[in-house]
């Protein structure tokens, strides 16, 4: 019996973590730039005093995350591109959206892992009180991943056999999740205010919970006539 | 899985804007034929067989699997077809064992039966728990080949699956081929080593600029009928 | 060339003759003055980016799911259309933010989703011209994401402008008096004739394009 769209989805995953495993190369290469980022802009938004500038750790958390999440991706998709493995999968009986949705909770994992020591880290250095409501930044971190995930990861797809791929990633990625962006910075910054305002950063979590079920359904319904020729 | 004794190509065109890959081509495959589909680089020879793997949709024309145009099957027509390619699809950072228990699983297959008999037909047993990575190239193709046939498909599609094998390793495909044919298994073999092709396919489609040059049963003097037909 | 684009492009050209003269009659708005005129193209130009993006974003999805070659023409050409209206409004708004605010440059909501739109549309544009064989399938993907973003680009920077406001108050575009209602729909009528009429020409460009790309091949049967 071919297996159904949820085991398959988990085949895939359990797949890729078993790569991941061996050489954890993704993660550490990954969680390493993030890191680099991080520094890179402590010297941009670190005023002489060393004071930060007002809520620029939201700001700096999250474009580490994404430009440090267009990369993982990048490398992801390159071991599929490698033996072609990718069109291996596809020719196989499951429903196509099944493997978008395996390689989805994959790219979800990298990120989270990223993030899990990122953000204790960018609280550390900018003195941001980022675990004054811990369940509202959960949440918002984990919904602005999966929307950044869900249309990276169709994305990436679709650009493996483009000889541009690594450059077009990010310039089609970007404006299209600029509200993901908006919503976690905003939010966030919303958490670091003293008193943190929670109904703005549930306002944000809202906005980001439509974009996820919007775009992971527009993922899963356009992924199998985007990849085949 | 579908079953099938036949696929036709129907009248199927493929152009990417003004580039014509496929131009016209019609095919009738029947069970127990090995297919030779020859021609030189650029004729057309991948896109048909991505056309026949599904993978690649015409721009015209359809294909046909036992009747049933292959447009309107779903997911469950691709547990009838096999394809290997020159890139050999198999993930170098697992073992060969993961590899082969990776697509068993995904193919709905049971993995305790499936996989060992897999390995000890590519002859990989004792290297079962080697990470790919490690394998010369004719190991590669051989654990390649076995993971392409584990679901036993009904289209075989072979394109230039001869390519870095030695004497040895080749003779095994061949046999291989031949006994999923009698089998009563469809084989498309695009190649252009003709000297391969030559004694093992039953019949020979040539291709050149994406049209059918002809379609004919296998006879002696390939390689002169080829030069004279694609014209080097 | 469809038979209505004739009728259609007299009709548009006499709205473009009769707007600005009807536009220098109007009545001056109380604290902007002159300035403020720019308003009445400027709120029709975003109607028609936003009617250009609508186009892209269906045709992209028509082209996706049923391959038709004239839903990729309209595709790719209402996605040039966004970036020139956008691009329009943007330098429009830029020259009525000088003379109202005394700078170039605002991240009033409105300005700052422009800005976006018409980036990811500018990608839609970049993807198709240098991604290589079936880059139309790409660019749709862009098409209809870049459409489907476009209401939470809407709303995600309208919140952040509107939730923490910043030192200088924005005008609200909306701003629309009794008199100058009439004005507002006649010029936003005459921008979306416009789009419809550019908007043809382009996918007739497209579809020569597309007939000589047949003949191409034809020749070589």
């Amino acid at each position: 019996m071919t297996p159904g769209f949820l085991k398959v989805a988990l085949l895939v995953l359990r797949k890729d973590l078993a790569i991941e495993a061996r050489s954890r190369e993704i993660v550490y290469t990954t969680l390493f730039f993030a890191v680099a980022c991080v520094m890179i802009f402590s010297f941009a938004f670190v005023k002489e005093e060393g004071v930060p500038v007002d809520n620029a750790a939201a700001g700096i958390l999250w474009i580490a995350v994404a430009f440090s999440g267009t990369l993982a991706l990048g490398r992801t998709f390159e071991r599929e591109r490698y033996s072609e493995t990718l069109r291996a999968l596809l020719l196989a009986p499951a429903a196509r959206p099944a493997v978008y949705a395996g390689k989805l909770l994959g790219m979800i994992l990298m990120m989270a892992a990223t993030e899990v020591i990122l953000t204790p880290m960018v609280a550390f250095f900018f003195h941001a009180p980022f675990f004054a409501r811990p369940l509202l930044l959960v949440a918002l971190l984990g919904l602005g991943t999966i929307g950044f995930a869900a249309v990276g990861t169709l994305f990436a797809a679709m650009l493996v056999r483009t000889r541009t791929r690594d450059v077009l990633l990010p310039i089609l990625l970007y404006p299209v999740t600029i509200p993901v962006i908006i919503a976690g910075v905003r939010g966030t910054a919303a958490l670091l205010q003293s008193p943190p305002e929670e109904p703005v950063a549930t306002l944000w979590i809202g906005l980001l919970t439509a974009f996820d079920v919007v775009f992971i359904t527009l993922a899963l319904w356009t992924f199998e006539p985007l990849m085949t020729e | 899985m579908i079953q099938f004794d036949d696929v036709r190509l129907v009248d199927v065109s493929r152009h990417f804007g003004r580039r014509r890959a496929v131009s016209h081509v019609s095919l009738d495959l029947h069970a127990g034929d090995i297919l030779g589909l020859l021609g030189p680089n650029g004729a057309g020879k991948s896109t048909l067989i991505g056309m026949l793997a599904t993978l690649v949709a015409p721009t015209s024309g359809s294909v046909v699997y036992g009747g049933r145009q292959g447009r309107s099957l779903g997911a469950e027509l691709r547990g009838s077809i096999g394809l290997l390619a020159h890139e050999l699809y198999l993930y170098p950072e697992l073992t060969a064992r993961q590899n082969l228990e990776f697509f068993a699983s995904l193919y709905g297959l049971d993995v305790a039966t499936v996989v060992p008999s897999a390995l000890a037909t590519a002859g990989l047993s004792d290297r079962a728990d080697d990470e790919v990575s490690g394998f010369s190239r004719g190991m590669r193709q051989r654990l390649a080949l076995e993971r392409a046939l584990l679901h036993q498909p009904k289209l075989v599609l072979m394109d230039e699956p001869f390519t870095g094998l030695d004497d040895a390793a080749t003779e095994l495909v061949r046999a291989r081929l031949q006994t999923l044919s009698r089998a009563g298994a469809i084989v498309v073999l695009a190649t252009h080593d003709l000297d391969l092709a030559d004694g093992l396919v039953t019949r020979v489609a040539i291709v050149r600029s994406g049209k059918l040059v002809t379609d004919e049963t296998a006879s002696a003097g390939l390689r002169s009928r080829y030069r004279a037909m694609v014209g080097h | 060339m469809k038979k209505i684009f004739v009728p259609l492009a007299i009709v548009t050209g006499a709205m473009f003759v009769a707007a600005p003269i009807m536009i220098g009659m109007a009545d001056y708005e109380s604290t902007m003055l002159l300035v403020q005129k720019i308003f009445y193209f400027h709120f029709a130009t975003w109607m028609a980016m936003t009617l250009a993006i609508a186009v892209c974003g269906v045709a992209s999805l028509v082209y996706l799911f049923k391959a038709s070659k004239v839903a990729e023409w309209y595709a790719t050409s209402a996605a040039e259309l966004v970036v020139v209206f956008s691009l329009f409004g943007l330098f429009s708004g830029s020259l009525w933010g000088r003379k109202a605010w005394g700078v170039w440059w605002q991240w009033d909501a409105r300005v700052t989703m422009a800005t976006m739109l018409c980036l990811i549309f500018l990608g839609y544009l970049i993807v198709r011209k240098y991604g290589g064989p079936g880059s139309e399938k790409l660019a749709a993907a862009m098409g209809i994401f870049g459409a489907a973003t476009s209401p939470f680009v809407y709303k995600s920077v309208d919140w952040w402008r509107t939730i923490h406001p910043q030192t200088t108050v924005m005008r609200t575009l909306g701003d629309k008096w009794p008199g100058a209602w009439r004005l507002v729909i006649f010029c936003t009528f005459a921008f979306l004739f416009l789009t419809v009429l550019l908007l043809f020409a382009r996918v007739h460009l497209e579809a020569l394009r597309s007939k000589l790309d047949d003949m191409y091949l034809a020749a070589e049967d």
